[in-house]
């Protein structure tokens, strides 16, 4: 028997000179990507946990990004400099610390096309998602329909799985082809007079699929619904606008793109956060308090009860800077790019299987790929795959991914997901792909 | 070879060449929902009172069947009492609450030195265990 090594990881990254799975396929790609490949050497050296460990290959993005040098120095300095609460002192610093978060909620708006009002800060998608569940579900009524997709991650189905249980919303939701896309035909079919919200992802955290949202929004205002996005893959990898997404509400996390951990943002249209009703109570929500009631203060303070996360938001204000400096766009791209080259070479791995959408058929539909990839090696279970790749210096997400339902319709308990970052490589991916081959003859 | 190193031929053994894997009915598998792992346990006594056979069937990682194929082998030959005593021990060390040299009497369970010090395989680890605590407290009520 082949006696497993539990020595040091020997990575054998910086010792490959020709990728082997480079495929002619796509020779005009190739050279782009080796070019910016390079960049993303370069690129890695502005994340101290990168620099400080030369040899991980972290691909764990989709669960969060690590967070670049400006932004780390971006938080930290506010306490060193700045630290005060906002909206209540009428000291100089306690002005300063205001300044910096409204300026913070108006980077924000700016990169998403919205008006700074609109902009809600929350701790994540998830608080987002709850927001959004909470307020929205006051203005519901029994039998009151809400579309979702089976490709949801938990924070866009529980929310409203509480609702349904609280209020009896019904819910209903888009299935999905064998290939990993929305059945866009069944949506059609879903909605109704009955419908009144479609809250669907931008990128499944699974699949990798890119859903036409545009077009799904269309189709829920044509029904009369309201339209809500789950942004949080997309945000790092997408210039996002809100007016030409159709999206009445929009959430996304920070630390998913290269900001803060503790806080998100929750967009929703002006005319439409004025009729919500409040989510948490406390301070900071209200204009005034008496003993037998309270008048709530205006959007988007209403829904931001209590001291909000100030140094997170001048963070992720930095962080938003480092990407529009990158540009999504630019970085979704190379990301998708590397995403591929993992695809096809796992196809040439036997007893792999891909989950998703597959390339050779992608390009007749409406949908798009990112660079997300999940997959499963017959007859060894995504754990030990793991945690043997954890030993050569792997850091890959194995499991369900925080996506029950769609890990039941795919019939795979435990998958394992590689999620490309702006600063991952061509060597990365190739290693990996080396690793998977090594990882067949030794498990 | 180092303990590790040995722990995990150990683990690697009993995954690859299960001796108490056997396709089982009639028992609830107890699930670890989290990875979707799944194992039940069976256990016959003797008219002495000792478990004289012990079998597993289910699905997972190593670390959750080869824990399964050693907690069958280890309960053979005990009473009821000291396999409750042995599982007690196991789960008690998973959780921390027991030292880690009590897994040194118990046969092969010694290669789950590392695993209980790695959070995210505990549970694996744990999951057969836990099964067998549920047979071993319906047989006691039996006999």
């Amino acid at each position: 028997m082949k006696e497993p090594s539990l020595a040091a990881p020997s990575f054998p990254q910086t010792e490959k000179t020709s990728p082997p799975y480079g495929t002619p396929s796509f020779s005009s790609e190739d050279s782009s990507l080796t070019t910016r490949s390079q960049e993303a050497h370069r690129l890695r050296q502005e994340f101290p946990l990168l620099r400080a460990n030369p040899q991980l290959a972290y691909l764990d993005n989709a669960a969060t990004t690590q967070k670049p040098e400006v932004v780390l120095e971006a938080e930290t300095t506010f306490y060193a400099e700045a630290c005060a609460n906002v909206h209540r002192a009428i000291y100089s610093l306690g002005e300063a610390a205001t300044e910096q978060y409204e300026a913070a909620r108006r980077r924000v708006a700016a990169f998403i096309g919205a008006r700074p009002e609109e902009v809600i800060f929350t701790r994540g998608t998830t608080e987002g998602f709850n927001l959004l569940a909470h307020s929205l579900g006051e203005l519901l009524a029994p039998g009151d329909e809400i579309i979702l997709s089976e490709m949801e991650h938990h924070a866009n189905i529980v929310p409203w799985q509480l609702l349904a249980q609280r209020r009896g919303v019904v819910l209903r939701f888009i299935p999905l082809t064998d290939e990993g896309l929305l059945d866009l035909a069944a949506y059609e079919k879903l909605l109704s007079p009955r419908t009144r919200l479609v809250s669907v992802t931008l990128v499944s955290n699974v699949l990798g699929t890119i859903n036409p949202v545009s077009l799904i929004g269309k189709w829920a205002h044509d029904a009369g619904a309201l339209f809500a996005v789950d942004a949080a893959q997309a945000v790092p990898i997408m210039k996002l606008n809100v007016t030409t997404l159709g999206a009445d509400f929009l959430a996304f996390s920070g630390h998913k793109m290269y900001g803060p951990f503790g806080i998100g943002v929750l967009y929703g249209k002006q005319e439409l956060l004025e009729k919500l009703p409040p989510f948490l109570g406390g301070g900071d929500m209200i204009r005034e308090v008496r003993l037998d009631g309270f008048t709530p203060a205006e959007p988007p303070y209403k829904f931001e009860a209590g001291t909000p996360p100030i140094s997170q938001a001048v963070a992720l204000a930095v962080a938003i800077d480092w990407l529009d400096r990158h540009g999504p766009d630019r970085l979704g791209q190379y990301e998708a790019l590397l995403g591929k080259r993992l695809y096809e070479g796992l196809q040439t791995i036997p007893g792999i299987r891909i989950l998703g959408p597959d390339y050779s058929t992608l390009h007749r539909s409406l949908f798009k790929r990112a660079g997300i990839v999940s997959f499963t090696l017959e007859g060894i279970h995504a754990h030990d795959l793991s945690a043997y790749l954890d030993k050569k210096g792997f850091a890959l997400r194995a499991g369900h991914h925080c996506a029950h339902p769609l890990a039941r319709r795919f019939g795979v308990v435990s998958s394992l997901r590689a999620s490309i970052g702006a600063y991952n490589t061509i060597e990365e991916v190739d290693s990996l792909l080396e690793a998977l081959e090594a990882a067949r003859e030794e498990l | 070879m180092n303990d590790s190193q040995l722990y995990e031929t150990i683990i690697r053994s009993h995954y690859k060449h299960p001796t108490k894997r056997k396709p089982l009915e009639g028992i609830p598998y107890v699930e670890n929902p989290s990875c979707g792992d799944k194992v039940r346990i069976a256990l016959s006594v003797n008219s002495e009172g000792l478990i004289q056979e012990a079998f597993f069937d289910g699905t997972g990682c190593s670390i959750s069947m080869s824990s399964a194929d050693i907690l069958a082998q280890t309960l053979e030959g005990k009473t009821l009492q000291e396999a409750r005593s042995l599982i007690t021990t196991f789960l008690g060390v998973l959780r921390g609450e027991v030292p880690l040299e009590s897994l040194e009497d118990m046969g092969d369970a010694v290669a789950f030195s590392g695993v209980a010090r790695l959070p995210v395989r505990v549970k694996c680890a744990a999951l057969a265990w836990r099964a067998a605590l549920e047979q071993v407290e319906q047989l006691e009520k039996q006999y």
